[in-house]
Formats: C-alpha cells, structure tokens, sequence
C-alpha cells in the first residue's frame, strides 16, 4: 500500500480502460464472432471483455485501488491530524533563522514598541499571532490556513464516495426503459440488458407526444405530456423534453426515443415499421449539380454509381438508429466505396431525407420512398405517436454529486492553498532595531517568498 | 464580415504572433518580442470578437445558442485560451521567450479549425441533446483545462530542451528560462487543468445525468477523458508524494498531452457510435 503501488494502479486502470474502447462494448455476440473470428471471439468471452468495464478482473482493479487509497490515507492522517490540530502551534525559531531568503530593514523604535505596532498589521493577513521573547529581542510568529493540510484527504475521500455512490446505484438502482402510446398508460417497464419487467409502484400515461424540426431536417425537440397516476388519481403532471426528466418517488423518467404507431393496429414493440429484406429505392443527388437519380436495390447487394462515384451497397437495416446519442428511428447503415478512396459508412435514416447532407460527401444519398412521409411529420390527423423513455432510478445520485463537490473543493485547497507561516524577529540595535522577515509554506514556496517581500515592504513603511 | 471571415483572420494574427515570438528567439531582440505580445493581444481581441458575433448570428438564423457546439467551436474556444493564459504567465513571469512555444499551438488549432475540410465552420442548429445550460460550463471548464495542459506541454519541451544542453552550448537554448522555472510552470499548469479537466467530467457527467438519467456510461469519449485524468493524478502523485520533478515529470505531461489530444480527435477513429460525431 504505497504511492508505488497507487501509480500501478492508476496506469493499469488506464491502460487496460483503452481496451474497452478499441473493441465496442455490449454488442451482439452474433457480430463480435463476426468480427473477430472464433479463437479471439472465445478468450475475449473469457476475459470478459465485451463488457469490461463490468469484469470481474477491471471491478478487482477499482477495489484494490480503493482498497489502497483508504489504507494510505488512514495511515497518513493520523500524522497530518496531530499536525493541524494543535493548541498552541510551535514555531521552530532556529527553523526561521536558517531560511536563506530574509527580508531585512531598520525600524525607528525598540523591539517592544516594534512589536506592538506590528502586531495588528501582520495578525490582519494571518489571523494567528503570537509574540515571544528571544535572546536578541522579540519574535512574532504568525500563521494560516493549518487546516489545508487536510485538503488532500478531502480528495481521496471524495474518490471513495464516487466509488460508494456507483456501487450503490449498481446494486439497489435500476435502468430500464418503456414505451408508451399516446393516451395509454403503464404500471411497469423493462429492464435494460435482462429484458425483466419491474413493476413501478404506481401508473404512468402519456397524454401527448410531439416532435419538431429543424428546416434541415434535423429534430428540434421531443416532448412528451406524462401524467403519474397513484391508485386511479392522477397526482403529478409535467411535460418532458431531453435534458428535462420527470422524477417521482426517486424514479426518473427521460424523453429518449419515439416511435409511430400503426395505423388502427394494437400497440407492438418487436415488430419492425419497415421490412429490411424487401426493395430498397435510393436517392442519390449530386451536391454541385443537383442532379439526382434513383436506383433500387436491397440489402447486401451493391450498386454502381455513375459518374465515377464508385460503389455504393447497404449492410444493415436499424430500428431505432442513434445519432449524438438520439434514437433518430429507422435506418439502413450502408459503405460508400468512393472510386479513389476509402470506403467509408454512411448512415441513412428514412425519417430524414436530408440527413446524410451533413456528411458534406460530393454525393448525398436518402431514401427514396420514406420523402413524403417524412414531409408529413407536421400533420398528426391521424397518426399516432408513442414516446420512448429511460426508466431509471440511482439512490447512489446523491453520494456521488457528493463526492464530485467535494473533489472540486479539495482539490482547488489542495493546488492553491497552503500552510502558511511567518517569523519577523525584530532585533535590539544601539539606535535602531533590526528587523528581519522570513516565512516557509507547505507549497507554494516562490509565491510564499513574495508574500513575505510584501509584509516586509509593507511593515518597513510603517 | 461574418464571423466565419473574422476567425479566418485571426488565425493569420495568432500565425505572426508566433512567428514574431520564434523570431524574437532566434535574433534576441526585444522589440520581436513586444511585437509578438501585442499581435498575441490583438489575435485574442479578434478572437473572442468572432465568437460573440457567432453567437449573434446564431440568434439571427434563429437557432440561437453559445457557440461552443461543435468541434469548430471547440477549436476557436481552445486556440483564445491557450493565449489568454499564456499572456497571462507571461506578464506574470516577464518572459516571453516561452512565446515560442506557446502561441504556434493556439495557432496550429486555429488554422486547424479554418482550414481543415473535415471541419464544418457553418453554424447548426442544437438537437436537443446539447441543449442544455450544463453544456456550456462542460466544454468551457474542459477546454480551460486542455489549454492549460497545451502550454504544459511547451514548458515541457523547452525544459527536454534545456535539459539536453546543460553546458549552455546553444545561444539559444540558453535564453530559455531557467529549468526550475520551466519546471514550477510546468507543475502550476498542470494543476491549473486538472482542476478544470475535473470539473469538467464532473459537469459534463451531471449533463449526461439530466439528459440520459446516468452520470457515466463508459463511452470512449469519457473513458479517455478518464485515462486522461489517471495520466496527470499519476504525475501530481509522482511530484507530491515521490517527490519527482524535472525530466520525468516533463515526460509525463508530455504523455498526458497526447492523451489529451486523443480524447479530442483521436476518439472519433475508434469503432463505434460516435464517428459522426463531434461536441
Ligand atoms: C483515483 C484517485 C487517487 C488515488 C487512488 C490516490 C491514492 C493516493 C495514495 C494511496 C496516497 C498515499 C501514498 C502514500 O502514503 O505513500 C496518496 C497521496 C496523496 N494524494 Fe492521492 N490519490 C488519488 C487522487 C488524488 C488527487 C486527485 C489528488 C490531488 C488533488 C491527490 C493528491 C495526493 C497528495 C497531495 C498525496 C500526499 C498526501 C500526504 O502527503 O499525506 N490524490 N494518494
């Protein structure tokens, strides 16, 4: 448990972190087997890292790192403890002495007088003072901020609660989600990941769904009208947007997805709007010319581009397709192979036609049938919305917003603040006296000399 | 003029700053080195001119919001305070050979920025995601935190610099500032930005908390900004309690730079959701 073993830690936390991000996280084992091949497919399975943040090993990493900051801490405080909180602070006069940066002048009056003159002065900037006598004269000593001694404590205690907080969250908190058709209304959600069904407690409906563009066809805002029903009444309303959540009885409810209902049918979470493996029609419009042409296709199968734009083919067909973290609906995910170039991915969703113009590629391609839908979007006559929401609920919030202030306080007293203290001896001289000034800071020594120049300059003037 | 033009101008200000502060290095005269602080003043003036022009504009198109919204955005904040507090340490320090190491980095970013055909300077509208008030003190404390570690990472070299020429045989490198001194700016700005890179996840976790209801979700993007943190705890550690300073603690904030960078466009290579993406 050491410094030595924190700085392992820390790097091997960090360099195995980067892992999890080189190979994506959490995704079909269909498409990693794919990707990888059966060998690196089996010993990363092993290892645990498709999902490795959540490892048994990297959890281990964060325990001991945990482990040692308490360890180390404990074994320190108790030194730093007997050091802030003292009666009556020592100072180490002959410490003072040796210093090898003095400020030195001549004062106008005996030692005693001196004394009394400074004291208010210098108890001004450190608050503690105390004169004694010495062999030559007299000596104040003065002396702040002790107590930022225990700022570092401040920070290490700030990193246990995060890891308190997180497990907390883990352990008695959920993360869920569940849709809901406008007018409808649900007692209970789904798990993430297992897919379980949990039941809240009480109902929540959905009174109304909206959604507004961008004239780019970007989405403006999302908006859902919930209302929390207990036992038949409806007890709380509010209107959510992202960036907006409802929160009842510590569950958080946030604006994440959205979704048409089909027309006239019952409300059905599996099935897909559009069928993937039916024919495609693609718009391809030329970005300098304007001109644009249609060619059909389906999945998997590549089409040649004209004009020496080279390939074009789609390899995927998504049902809620994400973009900047949106669910942006459906979309086919497909490789643009330009004739003197890299492939590259272009994403395609059939709610925006205008999407892949932000890609700023020489060609911009977009679904061709889902256009006059898309326009359509303004009119809600008879289409019926459901809002998809995250369900979530993390009682281990609190102790982590805990632990995030305190790491930004303990750290700013940590880098900024130190043990500041001063000696000024003044001492007995046949007509003047003499008086000299040092002081020492835990940290900070350059600064700390300036400051000493500045009482110095500033008693010198008295 | 648009503030598009008024950016594209300043990038060509911070350029002869840096040019004057290298000139000011290589020929010793002072008069370089005054010029070099007042072109670095006014490319700043300029600079912080074009983004709140920017963010008239935006209210103009009727998409108002701060500027600080993309990686365009990102880049001009970065490049105004790399200056700024370098300034800052300058007068502080009067030293303005360390211009030299400083200004061309606010200058590589802006020109990056400018000119770069992967960077898209027109000015988007906000999906709802990043609208929200948590964004803004996000990417202002994280990018005050990325400057600081930049001119970190210039007090590192000029001290790897001095370090290789210990006997003063260059005229030169015996201009720099003494080692100590390369070695306690060094240290301060690294502390500078840990502070803010912290309160920069913090802020952006609490974000990711009022818009997805979870404060991290181990994304590359915050993984790295992770590994970042761990990479300058690692050398405050190294510093406070082992008590290292000098080349070693030049070395680790040079590592920690190119970890910062990574977090910032290196991320965007990675397989995953975001290579559309960039805030
Ligand atoms: C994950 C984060 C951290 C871990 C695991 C950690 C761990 C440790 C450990 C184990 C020690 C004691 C070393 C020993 O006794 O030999 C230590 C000391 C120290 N740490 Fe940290 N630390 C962390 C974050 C920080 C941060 C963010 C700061 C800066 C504000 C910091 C500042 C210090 C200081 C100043 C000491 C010396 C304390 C003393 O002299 O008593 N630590 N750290």
């Amino acid at each position: 448990m050491s410094v030595k073993l924190t700085v392992v830690l820390l790097l091997s936390i960090a360099g195995t972190s980067i892992l999890g991000t080189i190979v994506p996280q959490n995704e079909d084992p269909a498409a990693y087997f794919r990707a990888y091949g059966e060998f690196v497919y089996r010993l990363f399975d092993v290892l645990g890292i498709f999902d490795m943040y959540h490892s048994w090993w990297f959890q281990f990493l964060l325990l001991l790192l945990t482990i040692n900051i308490v360890v180390c801490s404990i074994d320190r405080i108790s030194a730093t403890w007997k050091i802030v909180f003292v009666k009556n602070p020592s100072f180490n006069l002959s410490r003072f002495r040796n210093l090898s940066q003095k400020e030195t002048f001549a004062g106008n009056h005996p030692p005693k007088a001196l004394g009394k003159i400074y004291q208010p002065i210098v108890s001004k900037y450190f608050g503690y003072t105390r004169v004694e006598q010495t062999d030559q004269g007299l000596c104040i000593f003065a002396e702040k901020w002790r107590w930022t001694r225990l700022g570092v404590y401040a920070v290490h205690l700030s990193v246990i609660l995060l890891l308190l907080g997180g497990l907390m969250g883990s352990l008695f908190g959920f993360e869920g989600f569940v849709n809901i058709p406008e007018g409808e209304k649900v007692d209970s959600i789904r798990i993430r990941n297992t897919g379980k069904i949990h039941y809240l407690g009480f109902e929540i409906k959905c009174e109304d769904f909206n959604i507004s563009f961008y004239n780019n066809g970007a989405p403006k805002e999302y908006r859902s009208r919930l209302t929390i029903i207990e036992k038949d009444t409806p007890v709380y309303q509010k209107d959510i947007i992202v960036n907006d959540p409802l929160r009842y009885k510590g569950v958080n409810f946030f604006q994440s997805s959205y979704g048409k209902m089909p027309s006239n049918s019952t409300f059905k979470n599996e099935t897909p709007a559009t069928d993937p493996s039916g024919e495609i029609t693609l718009n391809f419009t030329n970005r300098k010319s304007g001109a644009s042409f249609r060619i059909k296709t389906v999945l998997g199968k590549p089409v040649d581009l004209s004009e020496g734009f080279g390939k074009f083919v789609i390899v995927e067909y998504i049902k809620a397709a994400e973009f900047r973290g949106q669910n942006i609906g459906e979309a086919y995910k497909g490789i643009l192979t330009p004739t003197d170039g890299n492939p590259l991915d272009v994403l395609l969703p059939l709610h925006f036609p205008n999407f892949d113009r932000m890609r700023k590629g020489a060609l911009v391609i977009s679904v061709a049938d889902q256009e006059a839908e898309a326009f359509n979007f303004g009119e809600r006559s008879e289409q019926r919305y459901y809002t998809g929401l995250q369900v979530t609920k993390d009682p281990g919030v609190l102790v982590v917003y805990a632990g995030f202030i305190m790491m930004i306080i303990g750290c700013y007293i940590t880098f900024f603040m130190s043990h500041q203290r001063v000696c000024i001896e003044i001492i007995k001289g046949k007509a003047k006296s003499r008086v000299i000034v040092t002081g020492t800071a835990n940290k900070n020594k350059m600064g700390m000399q300036q400051r000493v120049k500045k009482l110095s300059e500033k008693l010198a003037n008295l | 003029m648009s503030s598009s033009n008024l950016l594209s101008i300043t990038t060509f200000i911070y350029g002869a700053a840096a040019f004057f502060y290298i000139a000011h290095l290589v020929f010793k005269k002072p008069l370089l080195g005054r010029l070099g602080t007042w072109t670095a003043l006014f490319g700043v003036a300029g600079n912080v001119a074009g983004i709140v022009m920017r963010w008239v504009e935006s209210y103009r198109l009727g998409i108002g919001h701060a500027p600080l919204s993309n990686m365009y955005e990102s880049l001009v904040f970065f490049s105004g305070t790399i200056i700024i507090i370098y300034l800052v340490v300058e007068r502080q320090y009067e030293n303005r050979i360390m211009g030299a190491f400083a200004t061309p980095i606010a200058f590589l970013a802006m020109a990056y920025a400018s000119m770069s055909p992967n960077i898209n300077d027109r000015i988007q509208p906000l999906v709802p995601a990043l609208k929200s008030n948590w964004l803004i003190a996000h990417v202002i404390t994280c990018f005050l935190g990325y400057a600081a570690f930049a001119i970190a990472f210039g007090m590192s070299l000029m001290y790897l610099f001095r370090q290789k020429d210990v006997e003063g045989k260059s005229s030169l490198i015996a201009r720099f500032p003494k080692s100590q001194v390369l070695d306690e700016l060094n240290h301060q700005m690294v502390m500078f930005g840990f502070l803010f890179l912290s309160v920069g996840i913090i802020t952006g976790a609490v974000w990711a908390n009022s818009a997805w209801g979870s404060y991290w979700s181990w994304d590359p993007k915050e993984t790295w900004s992770l590994i970042t943190w761990f990479i300058y705890a690692t050398l405050l550690h190294a510093r406070m309690v082992r008590g290292w300073y000098g080349k070693r603690i030049a070395y680790l904030s040079i590592i920690g730079f190119m970890a910062v960078l990574f977090t910032y466009f290196g991320v965007n290579l990675l397989p995953g959701l975001h290579s559309y993406g960039s805030v």
